[in-house]
């Protein structure tokens, strides 16, 4: 039997918990316990739990990038997201993306470029004004939700790097560290998480590298502590928790598209003319707003940012889909 | 095991208001505001999935009389398959309304364009002859082509597990269609492995 004596070189237990912390998880285990261990009462104490600890992110409205639609509530944007590292039902993220440590951290930026760097997110956050862009967000599955993020655009970064003349594709590729994600023991997707896009799609002032939303630094269910925003893109091509942006000559492998090529194309542009295989794209449900009382709303070309039309002109999207 | 009357008809309503608690359980989130973000497909999938739990339990009546003697259960039988068609309507009716706000030409073209709508349309317009004649009269009165009818159910099965299977392609996520067509197959073998029995019984 091991009896386990306190030495003076121990760290008390206060030392390794702080006490608020501490007793914020007794809180939710008390919310756990008189909510009968319910998932529903699980995912209420979470999101108690997390909202009131992210830090504040201070952003200025560009006007330039808004939308007149309603914003979606931060409770929808924080409990309903697809994140397989984190589990396959959409509030897993919220209860277990926790455990993910998003500082310290960096993103190391490589490839067909004449200066590589590694950035911490300190060194982002300073790297151009953080400006708050109200973009629609259209998942492939047919729901949408309008989020205000913080960020800039990525051709900022972009130019600090000075890609060659070798650099077509930019891919990203997000954290993947079973210590943190439990969800990397599914056989889902491969891991780690890469998405890509060309690079004049990156550089386009609409794609948005992400730090926050809704005033506040990202939680980590949304992708936390950086990622980017392809609004006319379906979701899953704005990978979360960035860890690498590599610059490249040839297409990236992205996860989605090798798994099921034929159901998400390497473009995947937000298209009402292409059925996904299984379902029909024409509408989508806006999450918090469509559906009971009312119709599905109609899903606009290119989630209703013309603007990036001449990246594609000559294209058959159709075929590039 | 014998139920006297009194019992069985106490058990009977036990049973019912069991088969109701999914439903009981849907409204109750619902009144509390704790469906998630899209209530919509929590709905649909909830419902669907209780519609094949039914139809399990519905078909584990006779493997259980058989091996275990529990011959009584055969009272239940019926009420756990008008159950399935209860939470397949409700699951149907979630996929009209809420997809296709009753607009019809739009969702027979959904059925027609999508195999994995397709079988699932297909399950439920089969189980409405099941559960029209489920009753004493209809039983009585189509004699041994009521059995007959009545193994619908087994390709009913099939095709829901399709529906399932089809829904979930492409996202790879297979861990609940995976249990549920290993149950149904299970299910399904011992009738089988009875037919060819009860065949070479025969002379």
């Amino acid at each position: 039997m091991l009896i386990k004596l306190p030495c003076s070189a121990d760290p008390l237990p206060s030392e390794i918990t702080a006490l608020e912390q501490f007793q914020s998880r007794r809180h939710f285990l008390a919310q756990l316990a008189a909510g009968g261990l319910s998932a529903s009462a699980l995912v209420d104490a979470a999101m108690a739990n997390e909202t009131a600890s992210r830090a504040r992110l201070a952003a200025r409205i560009n006007p330039a990038y808004t939308v007149a639609d309603k914003a979606t509530t931060i409770a929808d944007a924080t409990s309903y997201n697809n994140f397989y590292e984190f589990g396959l039902d959409k509030g897993d993220p919220m209860v277990r993306a926790g455990s993910l440590k998003t500082k310290p951290w960096t993103v190391r930026i490589d490839g067909e470029v004449k200066k590589p760097l590694t950035l911490d997110i300190d060194s982002l956050l300073r790297l151009a004004p953080i400006e708050e862009r109200l973009y629609r967000l259209r998942c492939v599955e047919g729901w949408s939700m309008v989020i205000p993020w913080a960020g800039y655009s990525l051709a900022e970064l972009i130019r600090k790097v000075e890609p060659t003349g070798n650099a077509k594709f930019v891919e990203f590729t997000t954290l993947a560290d079973p210590a943190q994600m439990p969800g990397l023991g599914s056989r889902v997707l491969p891991w780690p998480y890469v998405e890509g896009l060309r690079i004049d799609e990156a550089m386009h002032p609409l794609t948005l590298l992400s730090l926050g939303m809704y005033g506040q630094v990202l939680p980590n269910q949304n992708g936390a502590p950086v990622r980017v925003i392809v609004p006319w893109k379906y979701g899953f091509k704005s990978a979360k928790s960035i860890v690498r942006i590599r610059f490249t000559e040839t297409q990236p492998k992205t996860a989605w598209n090798g798994v099921a090529p034929d159901e998400y194309g390497f473009y995947s542009n937000v298209n009402p003319e292409v059925s996904h295989p299984r379902w029909s794209q024409a509408t989508e449900r806006r999450i918090g707003e469509d559906g009971f009382l009312t119709r599905k709303r109609k899903t606009l070309m290119f989630n209703g940012y013309p603007e990036v039309a001449s990246l594609y002109s000559g294209m058959d999207l159709k075929k590039f889909y | 095991m014998r139920f006297a009357p009194r019992q069985l008809r106490w058990a009977k309503w036990i049973v019912f208001g069991l088969s109701l608690l999914p439903l009981l359980r849907l409204i109750a989130l619902g009144v509390q505001d704790r469906l998630t973000a899209n209530p919509i497909e929590f709905i649909t999938r909830d419902t669907g999935d209780w519609a094949l739990y039914f139809l399990c339990l519905t078909l584990t009546v006779t493997p259980l009389r058989r091996f275990m003697g529990l011959n009584v259960l055969v009272r239940f039988r019926r009420m756990l398959g008008l159950f399935t068609f209860f939470y397949a309507s409700l699951h149907f009716l979630a996929f009209i309304w809420f997809d296709h706000f009753f607009d019809l030409a739009e969702m027979m073209q959904d059925i027609v364009k999508r195999p994995f709508i397709a079988m699932g349309f297909l399950a439920i317009v089969l189980l409405v002859p099941l559960a029209m004649t489920s009753n004493d009269f209809m039983l009585r009165k189509l004699g041994r082509h009521w059995s007959v009818l009545h193994r619908l159910i087994y390709l009913i099965a099939i095709l829901a597990l399709l529906h399932f299977w089809w829904m979930r392609a492409g996202k790879n996520n297979f861990a609940e269609p995976l249990v549920m067509s290993a149950v149904v197959a299970m299910l399904l073998a011992l009738r089988l492995i009875w037919l060819r029995r009860d065949s070479v019984r025969r002379p």
